[in-house]
């Protein structure tokens, strides 16, 4: 089974469900919620039993566990919530991360906090992606602006989960999911699968690998693998009290992630050199791209990766502008971490640009903003 | 099969205190999945957060030790992705019926291929002692100092209410009949649940005048009705009190079509 090759005009959120086929998913548990509930139903469509299993779980919690279970058992396996479901999934997003289980969450954000705003876009669960679960963890997570990298970037976010063996995240919202438009299906699309250990023996797997990433054991192959969020060490001997166990395993889980940060981060450049440049990512940066396209004085770079930070290119983009604009559709979530890359970098000054309440800011909610700078 | 071929070796001392029920329970177990000659390579056991929850870490198979409550969605997402497998989950009292009751009566209705062993010692044992929802009435825990006000949970009795193609329950007192029910659990299509009183002297029996574990097993000899006799005479079976009585035997038999029939899931390529 593959999405078949082609143009479409789709909904983002059907857009994923292409980008998902296309990657390999075979099994999805979803629970219905407002405004992500488009990628079950159209799952459920594809995945009918014989070629793939959908199934509809009784709360969230069951949806990610379900999904975990699915991948040890060889399958790309994925979920896709918004913020309600996603914070009941936070447990298990830490037994992903400890346990180096491949699997995809896609969180189609609305506002909050609680209930919130089901069906207007936010991007109010960027930390909680990151920080959402307990202890240190890292994880990889995209940011799609467009119908089109609703499609690409569920792919990426597959391909670097099955490369990393890290929870991967989609972080779209309400704006982009149900935004429709143009989607090509090329023939040809990189798909990348996890590392099995095959016929090696489990212990034959315990040198750590340059990419700090060990083979995958999959279940009914003979390796007896113990999988566990408790703290154990590389042969699954399960070791609580041991520290030197702890803090390699902790320490190697966060540096596979930090340390092919080069290999896994995304972005788009427009009018790279500007004296102002803004940056932003998902919907937000939707009104910044028409100022950036219209503004020869104004770039724009936009992180189609967010976790981990993209902090290179913002580096970059900092050393040679004279003030920046970040642009988010929360009250400053990923502000704090940009400021601190830009000003080590040397810009003099970071500015906010935040907009809550489900509208993504207009070309002219960002052309006043810069105004104030002295920017247009 | 041999008893340490199945079993992980290595991997002892376990954490079973002395007098421990889930030893008994482990025994009954590879009895029966010896018998019916299963395959450990295509067997992966499943468990949560607990005493009894511990159990796959020492069986010499694929194990998934996972979070609390969640064994039984993480054994239905495993078990569908790759239906060549056998799904076992090992579970306890407050993992099964408190923290993941929602999953263990679901799991009961949707009828995916699992055997499911609760291990019901009444208490939580791995944090010290707390009343759990199977605590029986008025009895002591660190939890409940005066004495438990809430009433139990039956557990048997909800796995039929919801669904569950085989449901029965015993004591670590009655061994042969567990056996006999573990190994029919695991012979059967659809959802399999098998619930053993167990005793925990060290956090349950010592509070509640039972430190000695062979009083509690004479206890559970005592207090046991079989089901059949149970009806006849009138008893309320749905609330399993073991101040008065513990309802053993197959509860329910079933053959109800599973998920993975009804989906027409054989084996993914």
């Amino acid at each position: 089974m593959k999405a078949q090759a082609g143009e479409y005009f789709l909904q983002g959120n059907e857009a994923c469900v292409e980008g998902a086929i296309t990657a390999g998913v075979r099994f999805f548990a979803g629970y219905p919620i407002t405004p992500s509930t488009e990628i079950a139903e159209g799952l459920a469509r594809r995945l009918t039993g014989k070629d793939g299993t959908f199934l509809q779980m009784e709360d969230e919690i069951a949806c990610i566990s379900a999904v975990i279970g699915a991948s040890w058992g060889g399958m790309k396996a994925m979920t896709a919530t918004s913020g309600p479901g996603f914070s009941l999934m936070q447990e298990a997003i830490g037994y992903a991360a400890m346990s180096e289980t491949p699997i995809l969450i896609v969180n189609v954000m609305r506002g909050g906090p609680s209930t919130g705003q089901p069906t207007r876009a936010s991007q109010g669960d960027v930390m909680q992606t990151k920080w959402g679960s307990h202890g240190d963890y890292q994880v990889i997570a995209f940011a799609p602006a467009s119908v089109q990298e609703m499609f690409d970037l569920t792919v990426e976010a597959l391909n670097y989960s099955e490369k990393y063996r890290v929870p991967g995240f989609l972080l779209s919202d309400a704006e982009v999911g149900h935004m429709r438009g143009l989607l090509r299906i090329p023939e040809d699309v990189k798909i990348v699968d996890r590392k099995e250990l095959g016929r090696k023996r489990l212990d034959e797997a315990y040198d750590v690998p340059d990419d700090l990433v060990h083979p995958f054991p999959v279940f009914g192959q003979g390796h007896k693998a113990v999988i566990t969020g408790m703290t154990h060490t590389e042969d699954s001997r399960i070791e609580p009290e041991d520290e030197k166990v702890h803090e390699e395993l902790v320490t190697r889980l966060n540096e596979k992630v930090l340390k092919n940060r080069k290999d896994i981060n995304k972005w788009d450049l427009m009018c790279p050199g500007s004296k102002t440049m803004i940056v932003s990512y998902g919907a937000a940066a939707l009104g910044p791209m028409e100022i950036a396209a219209a503004n020869d004085k104004v770039g724009l770079l936009r992180l189609k990766s967010v976790w981990p930070l993209p902090e290179e290119p913002i580096a970059e983009v900092a050393r040679e502008c004279d003030q920046m604009l970040v642009c988010e559709m929360n009250l400053g979530q990923l502000f704090g971490d940009i400021k601190r890359v830009a000003l080590e970098a040397g810009c003099r000054k970071v500015e906010l640009l935040s907009k809550i309440g489900g509208d993504p800011p207009t070309p002219s909610d960002v052309r006043h903003r810069l105004k104030q700078m002295g920017g247009v | 099969m041999e008893l340490f071929d199945f079993y992980r070796k290595d991997r002892w001392p376990h954490v079973f205190c002395p007098g421990c029920g889930n030893g008994t329970v482990m025994n009954c177990f590879y009895r029966a999945f010896s018998d019916l000659g299963l395959s450990l390579d295509k067997t992966v056991f499943v468990g949560g957060i607990g005493c009894s929850s511990r159990i796959p870490l020492y069986i010499n198979s694929d194990a998934l030790h996972t979070t609390h409550g969640r064994a039984i969605a993480f054994a239905t997402g495993l078990r569908l992705s790759n239906p060549g497998l056998k799904v076992v989950v090992f579970t306890g009292d407050g993992d099964l019926g408190a923290i993941g009751g929602n999953h263990f009566i679901n799991g009961c209705r949707r009828n995916v291929e699992l055997t499911v062993v609760c291990i019901n010692n009444n208490i939580y044992g791995m944090t010290g002692g707390q009343a759990s929802i199977t605590t029986p009435h008025e009895f002591l825990s660190t939890t409940t100092p005066q004495g438990n006000k809430e009433y139990p949970f039956d557990l048997a009795e909800i796995a039929v209410a919801a669904g569950a193609n085989y449901v029965a329950r015993w004591t670590t007192r009655q061994v042969h009949e567990l056996t006999l029910s573990l190994k029919t659990a695991l012979k059967k299509t659809g959802f399999g649940f098998v619930e053993v009183i167990s005793q925990c002297p060290t956090n349950f029996g010592r509070r509640n005048k039972m430190a000695d574990p062979s009083q509690m097993l004479e206890w559970f000899k005592e207090s046991s009705v079989r089901r059949d006799k149970a009806r006849t005479a009138a008893v309320d079976h749905v609330d399993l009190n073991l101040a008065g009585q513990i309802t053993v035997g197959e509860f329910v038999n079933r053959n109800r079509e599973s998920y993975e029939e009804l989906i027409g899931v054989v084996k993914h390529g």
